[in-house]
């Protein structure tokens, strides 16, 4: 009985410092976009924010595009062939990288790479005091650091999701039609023909805006409420990709459901 | 209860320094850190254009009593008037307005590590004034000249020596001339030339600019040559005050055993513990 009553004291004591720390993180990310409007006043400093998260991600996205791309075509001349469909190929390679694996693999690939970094470097800000060094200032490090950050997110992860898409379209392409004879005018006509703007395209941004504040918004959370050691920041680091990770592929089944559910 | 001027008629000091008005009046201080109680009933002034120390051993709570000073932190009761003003009942805007008149030397330096030398003590100008940049430019220039470091303008953090960092965090406190600085730690892990450099500044800053300065540290023998009134802290209140002289002679066990450095007396060697055979014998 008492071993029970311990463990359940215990589960409402995580439960309640989950909830705790998931309003301090809704919070923090209100403060945030309240504190845009810096941006106004100093455009630079989100268009470095705006290299840092997109420019440096281009490589890791365009690489893993292409390859993404080269695997569907593989895979979906396999199946498409089998049913004499193989004409199809352009519309599976475009429908699947810009409803789907373009946003999510993008989103992924960001909070690997720039998401981590986020982490670490407002981590390491909070254990050097420069966090604390901005406040004695006078200078609000939610308005001065947070926010251009956040909004370079929200600006590159539609930005890198095209190009990831148009890269797999492209890699499609190679091994679609270079290697296995998919005819080219199919390829690219059946993709003009049925890519909808708006089911398609349009969604497909919506789905990598919202998968932009999500990975740095948790980056941005983990780093500020990191305990100011090396292994803090390191713990604070493994959850931001972790936890990014996680929201990315759950939200993006919600979001499906909502967007494509009744097709 | 806080009864007795701040300034120790032993000191030497001018009666001008021995009239001084507080600048910073702290009454009945009470702080917990969870269950730790940091403060309790903690009263203090901080006189205007003086150097006042505060020092006390490690997990005293000086760094925590720069931090409610500051803003950074909240009491859990008491007042702190900092130039007038409640600092606990002031908004976020109230803050940022008073700290405009601060400036604080944090323990790390805290310099930011992705801008140079100079654009780290251009940044409190570029954010609160709307000076031109020539005009930047020299008041930068001029307070790297008072640091000593107008030649290594162009370095970043982290081709900086740790003194020439605290040096250059110096230069940036002063930049927007305020009326108080605060000093976390300045001595720590420095070099004797680096700690000479940094107690004249101390002192030359604080009478040049006619600048109130609150230093905080541990270093007895450096800050007993640049305070003119200290604080010894311990156990959440003020166990002693005053003129570094008054202090050197005051021959209570506590005050002895800080200044002295000796290893043993009011604190103990030994953390609290059940006594030795009873830990070694205990597990069989």
């Amino acid at each position: 009985m008492g071993m029970t009553r311990t463990a359940l004291m215990q589960l409402g004591t995580s439960v309640l410092a989950g909830l705790e720390r998931l309003g301090r993180a809704h919070l923090l990310l209100l403060a945030t976009l309240c504190a845009s409007d810096e941006v106004l006043r100093r455009p630079r400093l989100v268009l470095e924010q705006v290299f840092n998260i997109g420019t440096l991600s281009l490589v890791i996205v365009g690489v893993s595009g292409l390859f993404v791309g080269m695997v569907l075509g593989l895979q979906g001349y396999t199946v498409l062939a089998k049913f004499g469909a193989a004409e199809s190929l352009g519309i599976l390679v475009a429908a699947s990288l810009v409803r789907e694996l373009g946003p999510v693999v993008t989103a992924l690939l960001v909070a690997g790479r720039a998401g981590s970094a986020l982490t670490a470097e407002i981590g390491l800000m909070k254990a050097t005091e420069q966090l604390a060094a901005l406040e004695m200032m006078a200078v609000d490090p939610i308005r001065r650091i947070l926010a251009p950050r956040l909004l370079g997110g929200l600006i590159s992860m539609p930005l890198l999701a095209a190009i990831f898409s148009a890269v797999g379209v492209v890699g499609g392409y190679f091994v679609g039609v270079g290697l296995l004879g998919v005819d080219a005018g199919a390829y690219w006509g059946q993709m003009q023909a049925r890519i909808d703007v708006q089911e398609d395209l349009v969604n497909g941004v919506i789905k990598s805006l919202v998968f932009g504040l999500v990975v740095t918004s948790v980056a941005l959370f983990q780093g500020y409420e990191a305990v100011p050691t090396a292994e803090g920041v390191s713990r604070a680091t493994t959850r931001a990709v972790v936890q990014s990770a996680l929201l990315v592929l759950g939200l993006d089944f919600i979001l499906t459901a909502l967007m494509f559910g009744g097709d | 209860m806080f009864a007795e001027p701040p300034v120790n008629p032993d000191s030497g000091a001018s009666s001008k320094e021995s009239h001084a008005e507080p600048l910073v009046e702290i009454r009945d201080l009470c702080f917990r850190r969870g269950d730790q109680l940091i403060f309790a009933d903690l009263n203090l002034d901080l006189p205007c254009g003086l150097v006042t120390a505060v020092m006390g051993p490690s997990g005293s709570g000086k760094t925590t009593l720069l931090k409610l000073i500051t803003g950074q932190l909240k009491p859990d009761a008491g007042s702190i008037r900092v130039a007038g003003e409640e600092i606990t009942r002031l908004d976020q805007q109230g803050l940022f307005r008073l700290r405009r008149r601060m400036g604080m030397l944090f323990q790390s330096s805290a310099l930011l590590t992705d801008l140079s030398v100079f654009d780290n003590v251009a940044y409190p100008l570029r954010e609160h004034t709307r000076l031109s940049p020539s005009l930047i430019r020299k008041l930068v220039l001029l307070k790297l000249e008072a640091v000593g470091l107008r030649g290594a303008w162009s370095l970043m953090p982290s081709e900086l020596s740790g003194g020439m960092a605290r040096r250059v965090a110096l230069a940036r406190a002063i930049a927007l001339d305020p009326m108080m600085i605060l000093y976390d730690e300045p001595f720590t892990g420095q070099d004797p030339i680096s700690m000479g450099m940094l107690m004249a500044l101390i002192r030359k800053l604080n009478d040049a600019a006619r600048l109130t300065s609150i230093l905080v540290s541990h270093d007895v023998q450096e800050t007993l040559r640049i305070a003119d009134w200290i604080y010894l802290i311990a156990e959440g209140r003020v166990l002693a005050q005053g003129t570094p002289a008054a202090l050197t002679r005051d021959p209570s066990p506590w005050v002895r055993q800080f200044l002295d450095g000796l290893p043993d007396g009011p604190v103990h060697f030994h953390y609290p513990a059940p006594p030795l055979a009873k830990d070694l014998l205990g597990w069989g």
